[in-house]
């Protein structure tokens, strides 16, 4: 079994990675860029989740639910930063995150005023709902590979948007001297607002992504959030590379541990302690493994600066 | 008596009451009096309301220190306020059932036990959490105490031994030797006297040398390193002290409701401490008690009203983070007299 299990856990844990890829490379380019910190972050993801959910019951298709996930998030990215984003960015980070923190609860409450507290249920689609099967006789679920795809897709595109794109030029110009690409006549308002709404919309697609594998419900994005947080102070906060690397080592180590500490623990004690000490430890190592990197690096592994 | 000058009364508080002294005496008789009455005219809901307002108040005094005075923006007090509640409901929880902790050490509900083993272990993870945070600053600082609050949290949801997910029951309150801890005005006024008891060593240790050190870590660590003093365990000193006093909170705190879970360590409970000590005003003695107060009052009459307060809660904090910058505090007291 140990190999096939093996295998199959990876994948688990990659899909799990390319997931907090999604939600980290948004919230480190905003911290990269604006100098921000986003609590608000995870309401992006469920405001992307329920709208596919919303938009796929209505009209039937998964694709078109995707598409409003990922645009209504964005469009609602841009427009909190237009109303609220844009006064915090000369404030201190408390006050950042006492901002953001107020929206998570507006979000909040707001989605459950609109669509009440019962979860909504988005089914994978017919045509994605089949399995891939695997060298050594199991087999995969497709949906969780065509995430997988995604979150590649999306990192390429990131990369290409960065590098090779006036876009990513004016980025990257404004990660290293936020005032002198102002000083050079490009205006860095509709630079903020674009890179706002561009994590929203990837933190909206995720959260339609992973709507189709758990509910839909209020509250769905903080552990995500958290996750996320976890991954970019890892990866260093400001750098897409970081975030890349910084989700797959959590998205792994995290999957990973759940299922062979308590498998580990059984050489050692009895079966059902073994699976208490197991699980405990197991969902204590991610934040283990951030406190041991901090402790070489305390500023991540790609610090991207200062 | 010649007056003395400007700079030199702008450093010694005057004997004189000031507006903010007036206020603050104002508050504390406030907080004192409507329990009194409230369990004079039978009506016990109160007293236990007022109890909850004192020790959320005390735990955000608690991060005030850290946050306010020390410049140390945790967002993972409620790792504290967590363990000081399951430090008293695994002392019941033993207790009760005559089993030993960790093999030998027996249960107690005696609560001259627990509020020092509670302040103890909260310390202790404060140190092991501090020393790795203060490596860093800014925004790592931040989001390395919320991750490390997750980090208790997820542990004490997945232990069973204590309930998991649903948490533990208290069934008897603990016991303090002469009172009897059920009594909702005597149960007050023993919350009322931890809170007193905290704000008067905030207010000890900030008029002290290490006080002055502290706020200067805050505002200039190079100058204070000049100074001959490292910073750093200034500073972890002042998160240890700070962690300590949300923990003894928070024991208090599961013996008032009878209950500790996971939902005492979660990391809204940590936001909404900060968003507390923010209401009331950063760095102020008596924020954490008018923040709580304004928080307490919210969730009573909005909670009342409607079952989404939490949305205006978040409105008024967006108002208040956005635009009136001073807090409760500034506007009732005026600036801080030496700010």
């Amino acid at each position: 079994m140990s190999a096939t299990l093996l295998l199959e856990q990876l994948i688990n844990g990659l899909q799990l990675g390319t997931m907090l890829f999604l939600m980290a490379s948004g919230l480190t380019l905003v911290f990269g860029v604006m100098g921000l910190i986003n609590l608000a972050h995870g309401a992006f993801y469920m405001v992307g989740a329920y709208l596919t959910a919303a938009v796929t019951a209505a009209s039937g298709s998964f694709l078109l639910g995707l598409a409003a996930g990922l645009s209504g998030a964005a469009a609602v990215g841009a427009v909190v930063e237009l109303v609220v984003i844009r006064r915090l960015y000369h404030r201190p980070h408390l006050d950042q995150v006492l901002a953001t923190f107020a929206l998570i609860l507006i979000f909040s409450e707001g989605t459950r005023w609109l669509f009440g507290s019962s979860p909504l249920w988005l089914n994978t689609p017919e045509w994605l709902a089949g399995h891939v099967p695997l060298p050594g006789g199991a087999r995969y679920p497709l949906y969780r590979l065509v995430i997988i795809g995604v979150g590649i897709a999306v990192a390429v595109g990131l990369w290409w948007l960065i590098t090779r794109t006036r876009l990513g030029m004016r980025v990257r110009a404004g990660e290293s001297d936020r005032e002198m690409i102002g000083a050079l006549g490009i205006d860095i308002s509709r630079l903020y607002t674009a890179v706002f709404a561009l994590g929203a919309g990837l933190a909206g697609l995720a959260g339609a992504l992973v709507g189709a594998l758990q509910s839909v419900q209020v509250g769905m994005g903080e552990p995500v959030l958290i996750l996320a947080f976890v991954v970019i102070v890892i990866g260093g906060i400001g750098s897409i590379k970081g975030a890349l690397l910084g989700a797959v080592l959590v998205g792994v180590v995290d999957t990973l541990g759940r299922v062979f500490l308590p498998l580990a623990f059984r050489a050692v004690l009895p079966p059902a302690e073994a699976t208490d000490v197991g699980a405990a430890l197991a969902s204590m190592l991610i934040y283990i493994l951030m406190a041991v990197i901090l402790a070489f690096k305390p500023r991540g592994l790609f610090a991207a600066h200062d | 008596m010649t007056d003395p000058t400007p700079a030199l009364s702008a450093r010694r508080p005057s004997r004189r009451l000031g507006r903010q002294g007036l206020v603050q005496l104002l508050l504390l008789a406030l907080l004192l009096a409507l329990p009194v009455a409230a369990d004079l005219t039978g009506h016990p809901y109160y007293v236990t309301l007022a109890s909850r307002l004192t020790l959320i108040a005390m735990a955000a005094v608690g991060l005030n220190l850290a946050l306010g005075y020390g410049g140390m923006i945790s967002f993972g007090h409620a790792a504290y306020f967590g363990l000081g509640g399951y430090v008293a409901g695994i002392g019941a929880f033993h207790a009760f059932d005559m089993t030993p902790f960790l093999g030998g050490i027996p249960g107690s509900d005696n609560l001259l036990v627990l509020w020092p083993i509670a302040m103890l272990a909260c310390g202790l993870l404060a140190l092991a959490i501090g020393a790795v945070s203060l490596r860093t600053s800014g925004v790592y600082f931040i989001m390395i105490t919320l991750a490390f609050a997750q980090m208790v949290y997820y542990f004490a949801n997945s232990w069973p031994t204590y309930g998991g997910q649903d948490g533990l029951p208290i069934y008897l309150r603990n016991q303090l030797p002469g009172l009897d801890t059920q009594e909702p005005l005597t149960f007050f006024l023993i919350c009322f006297v931890g809170l007193v008891l905290a704000m008067a060593l905030t207010s000890r240790l900030m008029g002290s040398r290490f006080g002055a050190a502290l706020t200067m870590a805050r505002l200039n660590d190079t100058r204070l390193a000049t100074a001959g003093i490292s910073p750093t365990p200034i500073r972890l000193v002042a998160f240890v002290i700070s962690a300590m006093i949300t923990g003894l909170a928070g024991a208090l705190y599961a013996d008032l409701n009878g209950f500790v879970s996971p939902s005492m360590l979660s990391w809204h409970l940590s936001g909404e401490l900060m968003v507390i000590v923010i209401l009331g005003g950063v760095g102020r003695l008596y924020g954490p008690l008018v923040g709580a107060a304004l928080f307490i009052g919210m969730e009573t009459l909005l909670g009342g009203l409607t079952e989404y307060w939490q949305l205006f809660l978040g409105l008024t904090l967006l108002g208040v983070v956005l635009f009136a910058r001073q807090g409760v505090m500034g506007w009732l007291a005026g600036r801080e007299p030496h700010a």
